[in-house]
C-alpha cells in the first residue's frame, strides 16, 4: 500500500540537500526587509498580527502566550547558554520581501537560490505530492499536485488557515500543545509565523509524501512556524520536515510547533530531517493525539544545529492506537547539547508504544534522553517499549538518560531498556589489529550501534544517514 | 620465504622503560616460543610490534622483509600479513563477531567471496574453533568466557592467514579440548600458509603439541636466554626463577 521507494527516494534528496549545507552550499545574503522591530512586546505582537490581518480571536490568542510567556519560569533543566537567551534582542517578526507564490519563477531569484540550491523544487516535481517552503517568518511557496487536491486534500499555509478554516483551526490550533505547557509553547503561541495546515478527508490516502521545508535566512532572528495536520479517519501521509540554515556569526532561535490529530485508523508518519547549521538554537515542540487504531510515527533526525531540545509525543487517546518514535541525535562538538525523547501515553485500553532512543556524541558532545511512559488507569492491555542507547566516541563527551514510567494498570507491559557504549582507545587498536583503518574502524563502530534503527527506515535513508554521520566523523581526524 | 626482525627495541610504557633492546629474528615456517615471568614485558612487545598507542617505541627497528615497519600504522601492519591474537581482548558490545568476520574476509580473500561462500566460510571455521552461530550474533567477545575468547581470536587468525602470527597466551585460561583445537588450528595455518608463529605462553604444554622451533626467555625486558625445547622444559622443571639464576651466573 505504501510507496516506500518514492518516499525513500525523497529522503535521499533530503538528505543529499542536508550534506550541502554541511559542505556550506549556503552562504548568507541580505535582501530580505524586517517589518518589526526586535524585541517583544504587546505592541510588536499587535503589529504583526495587524500585518497578517487576521481576525480578533487570534490575536486574543496571540496576546494570552505573550503574558504566559512573561509569567511561566525559564524550565530549570536548560543548559545555562539557553536559559539566558534575550529574546528582546532577537528580530521576532521577518517578512521577505516576497508574497507568497504557487509557482517558483515568482520567487525572487535571491530567495528561490537557497532553495535551488538544496534541490528543493526538483525534488517536489519528481516526488512530492506537495510542498510548503518557510522563509524566515513566511511561506513564501506553496504547491499541491491536482491528484492530491482532488481527494480533497487541503494542504495550504497555516496564515491562510486561520482565514480559510477559521473553525478547524480555532478547534485544533494548540489543543494539544497549549501556551501554558512550558515557557516556550507561549512564546511560540505569541509569536507564530508561516508553517502547513493539512486536512485529510475520510479515507484520503496520499502515497506520496509531502514536505514542509524550513529555512532561516538571517542572525539574530527568531523563526515559530506552526504545523497542523488533522487526518480524519481512514486517511493516510508522509509527512516530511526539512530544516535548514546558511552559517552565521550569531545565533539564530528556532521555536517551531507541531501539531497531528489521527482519528480513527487513520496513519500521519512524520519525519523530521534537523540539520540546521551549527549557529541555530533549536527548540521544537511535537505532539500527536492518535484515536481509536490509528497510528502516529515520528522519525526524528536530530543532525545539526548547536543546542536541540525536541522530544515527539504522542497520546493514545482511542482503543488499539499505536505509535512508533525513533529518535537519533548527534552531538559532535565541544558544547553542543543535544536533548531528546519521547513521551508515550497511554490514555485507552489496549494500546502500544515504542520509542527506540540513539545518541551519538564525540569531540565534547552532550546528548541527553528525556521520556515518560504514563499507562493511565483503565488502560488495560497496553504495551510500551522504550530502549535508549548512547554511543560516546571519545571520553570528553557526555550522554545522560532520565527514564520516566508511571504506570497506573497492573496488566500493562512497560518495558524499557537503556544501555552505554563507550568506545575506547583499546577497542579502535584491536580493530585495527585487523586491518581495519581508524576512520573505517570509528563507522564500524557507529554504524554497528546504529543497526538497530536503520533497520527500521527506508533503505535510502540509511544509506544517506550513514552518509551525514561519516561525514560528521570525519571532523574527527585523528580520534587516538 | 619471509622474515620478521626486530632489532634492539627500546619500549616506554607511560615514562616506564619496559623492553631495554630486544632482537628477535622469526622466519616463515616456524614457531618462536616467548616465555618469562609476569611483567617482564612479554605483552608490552606483542602490542608496540602492532603499534598501540601507549607502547612507545624510543629505539630499534621492526623489519619485514627488508623494509622498515616500525612506525607504519597499525592497520597498515595488519594489512602486510602481520597478526595479533590478544591475551584478554576488549569487548566490543556494539559490533557484531559476524559483521567483523565478514569485513576480514572481504579483505582476506579481497572481495572475491560471494555472500554464500563468506557464509559458508564462517559457518565452516566457526564449527573449527567449537564456537556456534549464536557467538556469531553476539557484540565482538560480548558475554564470551576466557576460553571462547581465545577461540574467536583463533577463529580470526584461520580468517586472516597472515604471514607472521603473534599470539599472547593463547593457552591460558582454555580446557583440555580448546587446547587441542588451538594447537591444531596454529598446525594447520603453518603447514597450509607457512605461517610463521610468536606465541607467547608460560606452558610447555601447547609448546610440545606444536614443536616449537625455538624457545626465548624474556627477562626484566631484555632475552636473556634462547634455545630450543629444552629450554622450555628447564623452565617446566625448575621454573623462571632456576633457569634465570643460572643463565645470570654465567
Amino acid at each position: 500500500m505504501v510507496d516506500e521507494e518514492r518516499i525513500s527516494i525523497d529522503m535521499n534528496e533530503i538528505l543529499n540537500a542536508a550534506l550541502d549545507v554541511k559542505n556550506n552550499v549556503l552562504t548568507q545574503q541580505e535582501f530580505h526587509k524586517v517589518i518589526t522591530e526586535a524585541g517583544l512586546s504587546k505592541d510588536i505582537i499587535e503589529e504583526i498580527s495587524r500585518l497578517k490581518k487576521e481576525p480578533e480571536w487570534m490575536l486574543r490568542l496571540r496576546l494570552k502566550g505573550l503574558e504566559l510567556f512573561e509569567k511561566l519560569p525559564v524550565p530549570n533543566w536548560l543548559p545555562p547558554f539557553v536559559r539566558d537567551i534575550d529574546i528582546s534582542k532577537l528580530e521576532v517578526y521577518i517578512k521577505p520581501a516576497a508574497d507568497k507564490t504557487s509557482s517558483w519563477d515568482e520567487v525572487p531569484p535571491e530567495i528561490r537560490s537557497y532553495y535551488e540550491k538544496l534541490g528543493i523544487p526538483q525534488s517536489e516535481q519528481k516526488y512530492l505530492g506537495g510542498l510548503v517552503a518557510v522563509f524566515e517568518s513566511e511561506s513564501i511557496y506553496e504547491g499541491v499536485k491536482q491528484e492530491i487536491q482532488r481527494k480533497g486534500v487541503v494542504m495550504i499555509t497555516m496564515d491562510d488557515a486561520v482565514k480559510k478554516y477559521p473553525d478547524a483551526v480555532k478547534e485544533y490550533f494548540t489543543k494539544i500543545f497549549p501556551p501554558s505547557d512550558h515557557k516556550f509553547a507561549a512564546l511560540h503561541t505569541a509569536l507564530w509565523s508561516g508553517g502547513v495546515f493539512m486536512y485529510l478527508p475520510k479515507g484520503a490516502k496520499i502515497l506520496t509524501p509531502v514536505e514542509g521545508f524550513f529555512i532561516i535566512g538571517s542572525e539574530m532572528e527568531g523563526q515559530f512556524e506552526h504545523t497542523l495536520i488533522i487526518g480524519d479517519e481512514g486517511s493516510y501521509v508522509h509527512f516530511i520536515e526539512g530544516c535548514s540554515a546558511p552559517q552565521f556569526k550569531k545565533f539564530s532561535f528556532h521555536d517551531g510547533m507541531v501539531e497531528l490529530y489521527a482519528k480513527k485508523n487513520a496513519y500521519i508518519k512524520f519525519t523530521t530531517v534537523q540539520n540546521w547549521s551549527r549557529n541555530i538554537i533549536n527548540f521544537n515542540n511535537k505532539r500527536a493525539w492518535a484515536d481509536e487504531n490509528a497510528t502516529i510515527e515520528w522519525v526524528e533526525g536530530s543532525l545539526g544545529s548547536k543546542y536541540s531540545f525536541t522530544y515527539p509525543s504522542t497520546i493514545l487517546r482511542g482503543k488499539g492506537a499505536s505509535s512508533t518514535s525513533l529518535v537519533v541525535t548527534l552531538a559532535s562538538g565541544e558544547g553542543e547539547w543535544k536533548d531528546s525523547g519521547s513521551k508515550m501515553i497511554h490514555a485507552a485500553p489496549y494500546t502500544r508504544s515504542k520509542v527506540i532512543s540513539k545518541n551519538i556524541g564525540f569531540g565534547g558532545g552532550v546528548n541527553v534522553y528525556r521520556g515518560l511512559v504514563k499507562v493511565n488507569k483503565g488502560a488495560v492491555g497496553s504495551k510500551a517499549f522504550v530502549k535508549c542507547d548512547s554511543l560516546m566516541l571519545d571520553a570528553k563527551t557526555k550522554a545522560y538518560t532520565f527514564p520516566h514510567n508511571q504506570v497506573f494498570e497492573e496488566d500493562a507491559e512497560v518495558a524499557h531498556e537503556a544501555h552505554t557504549f563507550k568506545m575506547s582507545e583499546d577497542q579502535l587498536f584491536y580493530l585495527m589489529t585487523r586491518g581495519i583503518s581508524e576512520k573505517e574502524a570509528v563507522s564500524m563502530l557507529v554504524l554497528g550501534f546504529m543497526d538497530e534503527i536503520m533497520k527500521e527506515l527506508p533503505f535510502e535513508y540509511a544509506t544517506m544517514l550513514n552518509k551525514v554521520i561519516k561525514l560528521e566523523l570525519e571532523k574527527l581526524g585523528a580520534v587516538a | 620465504m619471509s622474515y620478521i626482525r626486530i632489532e634492539d627495541l627500546h619500549v616506554t610504557v607511560e615514562g616506564k622503560e619496559v623492553l631495554k633492546g630486544v632482537t628477535l629474528e622469526i622466519h616463515s615456517g616456524e614457531i618462536h616460543a616467548l616465555m618469562g615471568p609476569n611483567g617482564s614485558g612479554k605483552t608490552t612487545l606483542s602490542l608496540a610490534l602492532m603499534g598501540h598507542p601507549k607502547y612507545k617505541i624510543t629505539k630499534g627497528r621492526i623489519i619485514l622483509d627488508g623494509t622498515d615497519i616500525t612506525n607504519l600504522d597499525t592497520s597498515e601492519k595488519a594489512k602486510l600479513g602481520i597478526f595479533l591474537a590478544f591475551q584478554n581482548p576488549v569487548e566490543i558490545s556494539g559490533l557484531k563477531l559476524s559483521t567483523l568476520l565478514v569485513s576480514e574476509i572481504n579483505r582476506a580473500y579481497e572481495g572475491k567471496l560471494t555472500l554464500q561462500q563468506q557464509l559458508s566460510l564462517i559457518k565452516e571455521l566457526v564449527k573449527t574453533v567449537g564456537l556456534s552461530d549464536s557467538h556469531l550474533n553476539r557484540g565482538v567477545f560480548e558475554g564470551f568466557s576466557g576460553g571462547e575468547k581465545k577461540r574467536a581470536e583463533i577463529l580470526q587468525m584461520l580468517t586472516l592467514r597472515p604471514k607472521f602470527a603473534i599470539l599472547d597466551e593463547p593457552d591460558s585460561g582454555v580446557d583440555v579440548d580448546g587446547l587441542k583445537i588451538i594447537a591444531d588450528s596454529i598446525k594447520k595455518l603453518k603447514v597450509e600458509n607457512n605461517t610463521g608463529f610468536l606465541i607467547i605462553t608460560h606452558y610447555r604444554r601447547i609448546l610440545d603439541h606444536l614443536e616449537a622451533t625455538n624457545v626465548h626467555v624474556l627477562y626484566d625486558g631484555r632475552i636473556i636466554a634462547s634455545g630450543g625445547m629444552e629450554l622450555a622444559k628447564a623452565i617446566d622443571e625448575k621454573g623462571y626463577e632456576g633457569v634465570i639464576k643460572e643463565v645470570l651466573k654465567h
